[in-house]
C-alpha cells in the first residue's frame, strides 16, 4: 500500500523535505532570494532534530559550493542552493566538483541576471552553466521538484555517472507559490535511495592528491571526454530511476523528456520549467480550435535528450522552442541544441526560436497558443517561415 | 565494468616524487647552538618541510628534498639562527 501524505508546500520548501529525506549530511550555502527559504526550512529540521546534518556558514557562493564539495569527497551527501548571481560567483567551484566526479545536488531557484536587479525568473543563470559538465533539470511543479531531487541523489551516484547534478526550479512561480505535494514516508525513499557511492573518498591516512597538472595533456583531454560519455550514459540511468520511483509512488515523468498530447500531433510547442503548464493550457487552447499541436517538455538539458526528441519529431511539420534566455548574438540556448541535436539526428523540420518572458515578463497561456497559431498559419499558407528567430515582448 | 570505469583526474603522491628542493636558489642553513627550540620555523614553514626531532645535537631539521628555499624560517627566527646560503 502507498502512503499518501499531501502537505501544501511551496518550491523551496519541497526542495527541503526532498534534502531532508534523502539524509543529506552537509549543507551549506549564502542567502539569495529567491532561494533563501530553502536553507531556511533546512536550518530549521536539523534545529528541531528531525534532520541529521552539519550546516556550515559561509562568506559566499563559491565557499558554500567549495564546502560541500570538500563534504561529499569525504563521503557524505551534500547539498546546496543558489540563484542568479550567486550562482555566478560559484561558476568556478561548478568545474571543479565537476571536474572531480564528485556526486553532489543542487538546487538552483532560476532568476534573472542583472543588471538592472531584478528577482524574477528567467533561466539565463541556469542555462549559462551548461558547460561544467552538470547534470542539469527542469521542474514543472513542485511535486516534481520535491520527486527530480530524491532521483537527482540516486542518478549522480550511480556508478555510470559519478556528476554532479542541479534542478531548476522558478523564482516565485515555484520557490514561493505553494502547491500540495505529496511527501513520500522516510522508508519509501530509504529503500530507493542505496547507500551512497561515489569514485573515491578522501581519508586521514590514505593521501591522493585531485587535480594536479597532468604531464600528459591527452589525459586531459580524456577526463572532459569520459565526462561527455558519463553525461551520455546518464540518459539511460534517468529513464531506469523514473521508472523505479513510478513504481513506487505512481509517479512518472518520463525520464528526460515528456510528451503532452503528442501521438498524432504535427506541430511541436518545446519548453522547460514552471510556464510548461502554461504551454499544457495553450496546447488545449489550440486543440480546441482544430490545430494538431502537441507539447514536449524538456526535463533534462544535460544531458540532452538528442534520441527521444528525434523519436517523436520524425514525422512532425512545424517545431517551436521557447526559450527563457538567449545567448546575444545568437540565439536561445535550448534552440542551439534542439537545432544542433535534430541535425545529428537527421530529422529536418522548420524549427523556430521564440525568446520570450526574459527578466520576468509575464507570459500567458493565451500569448503562447497566439505565438504558435500564427507560426502554423504561416507555414500552411507560405510553406516556409519569414523569421526563425523572434522575440517576444508581450 | 567498462562503464564504470572512469578517467580521474587523482594521484597518489609518494616520497620521493616531485623533489622540489631542486627549485632553491637559496638554502636556509641552521646554526643549531643559537636555536631556542621556539619552533617558529616549524609553525611557518609554507611547506611541512622543518621536522622537530629534539636530538642532543639539533632541534629541528630541514628536508631539503623539499624545501624551496624561500626563506619564511630565517625571517621569523626570533635569534637569527638560520642563514640563507646562495646555491652552489
Amino acid at each position: 500500500m502507498i502512503c499518501v501524505v499531501i502537505k501544501p508546500l511551496t518550491g523551496n520548501y519541497a526542495v527541503a523535505w526532498a534534502v531532508k529525506l534523502g539524509r543529506v549530511r552537509v549543507v551549506s550555502a549564502y542567502p539569495i532570494t529567491p532561494q533563501t527559504t530553502i536553507v531556511e526550512k533546512i536550518s530549521e529540521f536539523v534545529e528541531k532534530g528531525e534532520m541529521d546534518a552539519r550546516i556550515i556558514r559561509v562568506e559566499s557562493e563559491h565557499s558554500a559550493l567549495a564546502a560541500v564539495y570538500g563534504a561529499a569527497s569525504g563521503g557524505v551527501r551534500a547539498f546546496t542552493a543558489t540563484s542568479s548571481h550567486g550562482l555566478m560567483y560559484m561558476s568556478e567551484m561548478l568545474w571543479w566538483v565537476a571536474g572531480a566526479r564528485v556526486p553532489l545536488v543542487m538546487a538552483i531557484v532560476t532568476r534573472t541576471m542583472g543588471p538592472p536587479w531584478n528577482i524574477w525568473t528567467d533561466h539565463s543563470d541556469f542555462l549559462s552553466q551548461r558547460d561544467t559538465g552538470w547534470l542539469m533539470m527542469f521542474a514543472e511543479h513542485n511535486q516534481e521538484v520535491l520527486d527530480s531531487i530524491i532521483q537527482l541523489f540516486k542518478i549522480t551516484e550511480d556508478p555510470r555517472v559519478f556528476l554532479p547534478g542541479m534542478v531548476a526550479l522558478d523564482a516565485f512561480i515555484l520557490s514561493h507559490t505553494t502547491e500540495p505535494v505529496d511527501i513520500p514516508g522516510q522508508s519509501l525513499v530509504d529503500s530507493f535511495l542505496p547507500e551512497r557511492r561515489q569514485p573515491y573518498v578522501f581519508r586521514a591516512g590514505e593521501p591522493i592528491t585531485m587535480g594536479n597538472i597532468p604531464s600528459n595533456l591527452k589525459e586531459h583531454m580524456k577526463m572532459r571526454w569520459d565526462i561527455h560519455k558519463s553525461l551520455e550514459a546518464a540518459k539511460k540511468v534517468i529513464a531506469e530511476v523514473d521508472q523505479e520511483w513510478s513504481k513506487l509512488t505512481g509517479r512518472s515523468y518520463g525520464g528526460l523528456i515528456d510528451c503532452y498530447r503528442c501521438s498524432d500531433a504535427k506541430y511541436f510547442i518545446v519548453g522547460a520549467g514552471a510556464w510548461v503548464g502554461d504551454m499544457r493550457e495553450a496546447t488545449e487552447l489550440l486543440r480546441s480550435e482544430g490545430y494538431e499541436v502537441g507539447l514536449i517538455k524538456m526535463r533534462y538539458v544535460r544531458p540532452f535528450p538528442s534520441e527521444e526528441l528525434a523519436s517523436v519529431l520524425r514525422n512532425a511539420k512545424g517545431v517551436v522552442v521557447f526559450d527563457r534566455a538567449v545567448s546575444p548574438g545568437s540565439a536561445g540556448p535550448m534552440y542551439l541544441d534542439v537545432v544542433t541535436h535534430l541535425t545529428e539526428q537527421n530529422v529536418r523540420v522548420p524549427i523556430k526560436n521564440v525568446l520570450a518572458g526574459l527578466a520576468g515578463v509575464d507570459v500567458t497561456y493565451e500569448d503562447i497558443a497566439g505565438i504558435v497559431k500564427s507560426f502554423i498559419n504561416e507555414l500552411e499558407s507560405k510553406g516556409a517561415i519569414s523569421r526563425y528567430i523572434e522575440w517576444y515582448f508581450g | 565494468m567498462s562503464e564504470e570505469t572512469h578517467v580521474l583526474p587523482l594521484a597518489k603522491p609518494k616520497e620521493g616524487l616531485s623533489q622540489t628542493g631542486t627549485w632553491r636558489v637559496r638554502k636556509p642553513v641552521i646554526d643549531h647552538s643559537k636555536c631556542v627550540k621556539c619552533m617558529m620555523c616549524w609553525l611557518h614553514c609554507p611547506e611541512s618541510t622543518i621536522d622537530v626531532i629534539d636530538t642532543p645535537e639539533k632541534f629541528v631539521e630541514i628536508d631539503y628534498e623539499y624545501c624551496k628555499g624561500c626563506g619564511v624560517c630565517a625571517n621569523v627566527c626570533p635569534v637569527k639562527a638560520i642563514s640563507m646560503v646562495p646555491e652552489g
